[in-house]
Parts: C-alpha cells; structure tokens; sequence
C-alpha cells in the first residue's frame, strides 16, 4: 500500500443514511477473485449506481459501511477508484477496513456534509491539514498515520515478534485452560 | 475497579503503542468459505499460519441446505477453504463433518469459546460470543490476515456500554425481542463504537442460548461487541464442551473474577425495562425499523423511512398484523440453536402452516438434537422444509434466496435491502413469531396463539 497526503477528484453524494455493506456489494459477487476487479459490482442493486461513476470522493448520510464485515465492500470503492468517503460516521468494521485499503473514512458533522453534499465540482481532501476543501473531518490519529505513509500491519507486528512470543509464553503459562483442551479432538460423535 | 471487558483486554495486551493502540493476543480465530481473501494475501507473502493450534475453520456461509452446491463457484469457495485449511495444518469442519454448522454456532458448542477469551472472525455476528464473558468481534480481510500472520490484533480501546435489562419478560417475548427494542430505542448506530455489557436480572434469567442472541445482535445497534459476564449458567452450559478447559476447576475459579466490580465505572449507562416489551416485528430495512406487533406501518418522517417503505411495499397506517407474507425462515447465527427451534416448534406442533418455508438448523449438532427430540416431524408435518445446517436464507450465498418482491417472515439478523436475495423483503422477528406467522400467513402475535397454553 502506498502513503498519499492531498487528493483532489470529482464528488459524487449518496445523500442516504445507513448504506450498509449489503447495498455496497451484494452477497452474491463475493466469491470473484480480486483480480476480477470488484468495481463492477459497487452497489450493483441500488438505485444511485449511476450517479457514482467517476467519483473519486464519495460523500454520504451517517453510518456509511454500517452491516457486515465484508471487506468486500472496501474492494468495490477502492477498484471503482474512490479514495475518501465522507460522511457524519461509519460502520465500526468497516472504517478499520477502508483504511486497511488506503481508503479515508472522513468523518465530518451532518451539518458540514450537508453543506459538502450541496458543494459543486471537485473536492480536495487533505490528510496533513485534515480538512476537505478547507472543512476538518476527524480520523484516528493511528489511521491517518497509516494512510500518510501507507504503512502495513503485518509489516508493522514484524518488529515486535520477539515481544509476542514473550507473551504468548508466560499468558498461556499463567492461563492453562485458554488453550483447546486437547482432549477436543477425540472423536465423540 | 475494572469492568469485566476491562479485565479481558488487559490481559491480552502485548503492548500499548503511544498513539494509545493495543497489541491484543488472540486465543481463537474462526475462519470460513469468506477468508479466501486472507489467505491470498498471506500467500502473497509466503506467510505461514502463526498458530494453527488456535484456528478452526468451517463452511457456513456457501454451504448448501439440501444436496450439492448450487452452482461451480458456490463449490469452488467450500474447497478452497478446505485447501487453505489442509496448506496450513488447521482443524477444519467441512461439508459432512458432524461439527459443521455456522461459525458462531459451533464455537460455543465445541467449547473452543471460552469465558475471558478474545474471539476474532471475519465475520460481523462475531460478537455472539461474547454471550460467554468473551471478548468477541468480527473483523476484515486484512485483519484476517493479520491475525492468521501473527496471532495478533491492533485495536484501539472502545468506550464500554452498560446496557441494564430489568423486569420480567412476558410470555411470548424473547431475547430477539429485547435487542430489538433497544436497536429501535437508540437506533443502528446507537452504541456505535461501544462494547457493550449486557447486565441486570433479566440477562441474568436468560439461558445461554437468549444471552447469544443478545450479543449476536450488538453489532446491529453500531456495537464493536456485546458482553455477558459469566456466571454458574455459563459454566453448566460449557462444562463437557469438547474443547473446553482441560483443567476445568482453574479455569472456572478463574472466570468467576472476571465480571465487572461493583463500582466499576463505564462511558455509558443505559437501563431499559424488560416488563414492557411487546413482541416486535421490522417494517423497513434497517434493524431500528422494529415496533411492537400491535402497531400499524408508520408515517414515514425521513427520506429513508418514505425510501423502506417503498421498498418493503407497505402503506402507512396498516395494522402490521394485517400484512401477509409469502414465506418463513427459521435459523441462522442469530435464532438457529435448539432453545429457537423448541420455541417454534411449539408454536407449530399439531398446525399447518398457510405458506412454505425453511429450517435449517444453526449447526450439524443442533439438527441431531433437534431431530432426537422430533422437532423435525413437527416442522415437517407442518409444512416446512426441514434443511441442513449452513448460514442459507439470512445472507443468500448458497443460493436460498427469497424471490424479488417476496415478502418473508425471518428469525434472522438484517432486513437491508436486497439481503435475502435482490429484491426481497424481509421482517426480522422472533422464532415463535416467525412460527406465528406461519400458521396464519400474515404477520401475526404469537401471545394471540399462546393464549392458554403459558402460565
């Protein structure tokens, strides 16, 4: 994944509350590989799909991404080239993965994406001033580290591995019992 | 003074980065047909599964109900779990294996959820596990990888909810019923963030089947996990469980301290009154669109209320009682165990019911037992389908949808749009009044059928 700081594309609005991961991506495209390209199928069954393309910003009604945990979802925006959603909150899951995909999860007031959603021609987000064109939007400051430098957490756990082993030794030293009885795998059907 | 998620989390933290994020130790990772994107990427780098002793995988989600798998791809996802599994030497229970059911289902039925755990899944309804005083929750792909890769996970601290239920629940209303009146209470995004613990006497009298539902429902209500602390319920319940505690004794003298202190404080106190619910049903499609059965189709007040009911068919101002359904579904992570099945099953024993529908049991295990208790004949003889075990109707990936423009009766967790199938409608509620509106056709209180039969 690579770090990006400033972005500034065309804005498409999903003027809606709780579009939920269902309507981003439907069930039933989730067994195609990545490779397929998972734009084709962002909100394939709703109404607005049209309205999106060539979007590079998204800005939405609260809960955005609320509902499953498909990661799916997050694949759909990325590959149909949208690089931030903004909206007045996110579907918890979905705001880790977005940001897992170099995607910004903007969270701005209802007043302020009211405001943006009646804005005109491009947007231009920017991760160092945390404003979209000149408004703030709040982000962990962990996850705005992650998007600024394109950092990856397995390569991020990698420095700490001598530290895990250490406490996966004395945590199961101390709690026995957490571990699969081993007992578990006898056949008892 | 710590409350019982506190507890949990930090005994799981490796380290604390100064941006306040934690390194959290994993002790059971769930992995099903949905996890093919994590392997991909952990192949992509040559990684091997950090602790394939601590994961189990099972098909769920694309398992069929009846007969072989709907179409190539639908098979082709069941195998490349079973490939990635056998790859990397992780316990597997595959299409036929008598511990096949959904993941939340199987999880605590093997005993491989555990009071004082942390449970992670690429799975939203991981928060059903949390019934058991564990700390649960559903994750993504890149975190699936991350925690295949290192047994590990990064989280920042959520704040903690105390949801207290108090007063008894009338006859006819279930935990189902509870969660989905304080969804429409706070709305979907209500606990947004939160862990939530669910305390006070009635979560106390629910059995651990009730407490599932519960939690399984928190990330509905916006919740990151729902929390139950565990008690003498919890451990009768496990005890005997497969994969349970090897040293039983230590383990329990061990849980028993893991509920919150008195005094303990939480970022938010939330108390509702059980007394007061009514069987609900949903009208829209969200969640919070819940209103008790004797209510009519409300007045839309919002662009998305006017766009649900549109969607959902419905005119306000119509007894919900008076709308009609095409067909049921009985089952999933949410309402698919064995007390959900009795509690249709008893609302059906000796009726036929006015539409078709499905039961599919929430696991491999529930079925048997169902079966050795003859719930299956009631269900059958009633004119319902009798299925396998597997996520089928709630989600739709092995191919059980409901038609477009059909209207179901759903003991599932979500009525999004398009859920059960393109074009579906669904009305989530309760086993008994899924079972009701079976009988009848339409949606329907369950107390009007009771009536006599409950002290």
């Amino acid at each position: 994944m690579t770090g990006w700081h400033i972005h500034t594309g065309p804005v498409a609005v999903l003027p809606h509350e709780n579009v939920d991961t269902d309507q981003l991506i439907p069930a039933r495209f989730m067994s195609a590989p990545r490779s397929a390209g998972y734009g084709q199928f962002l909100l394939h069954d709703h109404p607005d799909r049209a309205r999106i393309a060539g979007a590079e910003i998204l800005i939405a009604g609260r809960n955005f991404g609320s509902g499953s945990s498909r990661e799916a979802a997050v694949y759909a925006l990325v590959d149909a080239g949208i690089r931030a959603v903004i909206a007045p909150g996110f579907g918890d899951i979905f705001a880790a993965n977005a940001v897992n995909n170099g995607l910004l999860p903007a969270t701005v007031t209802p007043e302020d994406a009211a405001a943006l959603m009646r804005h005109s021609g491009p947007l231009t987000v920017d991760l160092v001033a945390q404003t979209v064109n000149g408004t703030p939007f709040t982000l962990p400051e962990t996850w705005r580290q992650k998007l600024l430098n394109g950092w990856d957490d397995i390569d991020l756990t990698a420095s700490h591995t001598a530290e895990i082993k250490a406490f996966s030794t004395t945590y199961h030293g101390k709690n026995p019992w957490s571990l699969p009885n081993p007992k578990g795998d006898n056949p008892c059907e | 003074m710590k409350t019982l998620f506190d507890k949990v989390w930090d005994a799981h933290e490796v380290l604390r980065r100064n941006d306040g994020t934690s390194l959290l130790w994993v002790d059971r990772h769930l992995v099903h047909e949905g996890s093919h994107h994590a392997f991909r990427k952990l192949a992509a780098r040559g990684l091997p599964v950090a602790r394939p002793d601590l994961t189990f995988g099972v098909a769920d989600h694309y398992a069929p109900t009846r007969g072989a798998p709907a179409t190539p791809a639908i098979a082709g996802m069941m195998q490349t779990l079973a490939d990635n599994t056998a790859r990397h030497g992780i316990r597997h229970f595959g299409l036929g294996h008598p511990r096949q059911g959904i993941v939340h289902v199987i999880g605590p039925e093997l005993g491989l959820t555990l009071p004082g755990l942390i449970v992670n899944c690429g799975d939203s309804h991981t928060s059903t596990h949390g019934a058991f005083g564990a700390l649960a929750f559903g994750i993504g792909a890149t975190e699936v990888a991350h925690v295949l890769a290192t047994q590990t996970i990064w989280q920042t601290r959520p704040p903690v909810m105390r949801l207290t239920i108090d007063g008894t629940l009338s006859p006819g209303v279930s935990a189902k019923d509870v969660a989905l009146a304080w969804i429409a209470a706070l709305g979907v995004d209500g606990a947004r963030g939160h862990a939530i613990e669910y305390a006070g006497q009635t979560v106390r009298n629910m059995s651990m089947e009730a407490r599932m539902t519960l939690c399984n429902l928190s990330i509905e209500g916006g919740a990151r996990c729902g929390m139950v602390a565990p008690d003498d319920t919890t451990f009768a319940w496990l005890r005997g469980r497969p994969y349970a505690a090897a040293g039983w004794d230590g383990a329990v003298a061990h849980w028993r301290t893991l509920p919150s202190d008195p005094g303990a404080m939480f970022d938010r106190d939330i108390a509702i009154d059980a007394a007061n619910i009514a069987p609900l049903v949903t009208w829209g499609t969200s969640p919070q669109d819940a209103l008790p059965i004797t209510a009519q189709v409300p007045a839309p007040d919002t662009e998305q209320a006017r766009d649900a009911l549109a969607y959902m068919g419905l005119t306000p101002g119509t007894p919900l009682t008076d709308i009609a359904v095409d067909r049921v579904f009985i089952g999933s992570c949410t309402n698919g165990r064995i007390e959900d099945l009795r509690a249709a099953a008893d609302v059906l024993r000796g009726h036929e019911t006015r539409v078709p529908g499905t039961v599919s049991p929430g696991s491999t295990a529930v079925k048997r037992m169902a079966e050795a208790e003859g719930l299956d004949r009631v269900f059958s003889d009633a004119g319902l389908a009798w299925v396998n075990a597997g996520c089928s109707m709630c989600v739709g990936m092995n191919g059980d949808t409901v038609a477009p423009g059909q209207r179901c009766a759903s003991t599932t967790n979500r009525n999004f749009k398009g859920r059960q199938g393109p074009g579906a409608r669904t009305h989530l509620m309760s086993p008994a009044m899924v079972a009701a509106a079976a009988r009848t056709g339409r949606l329907t209180d369950v107390r009007t059928l009771l009536r006599g039969r409950v002290a």
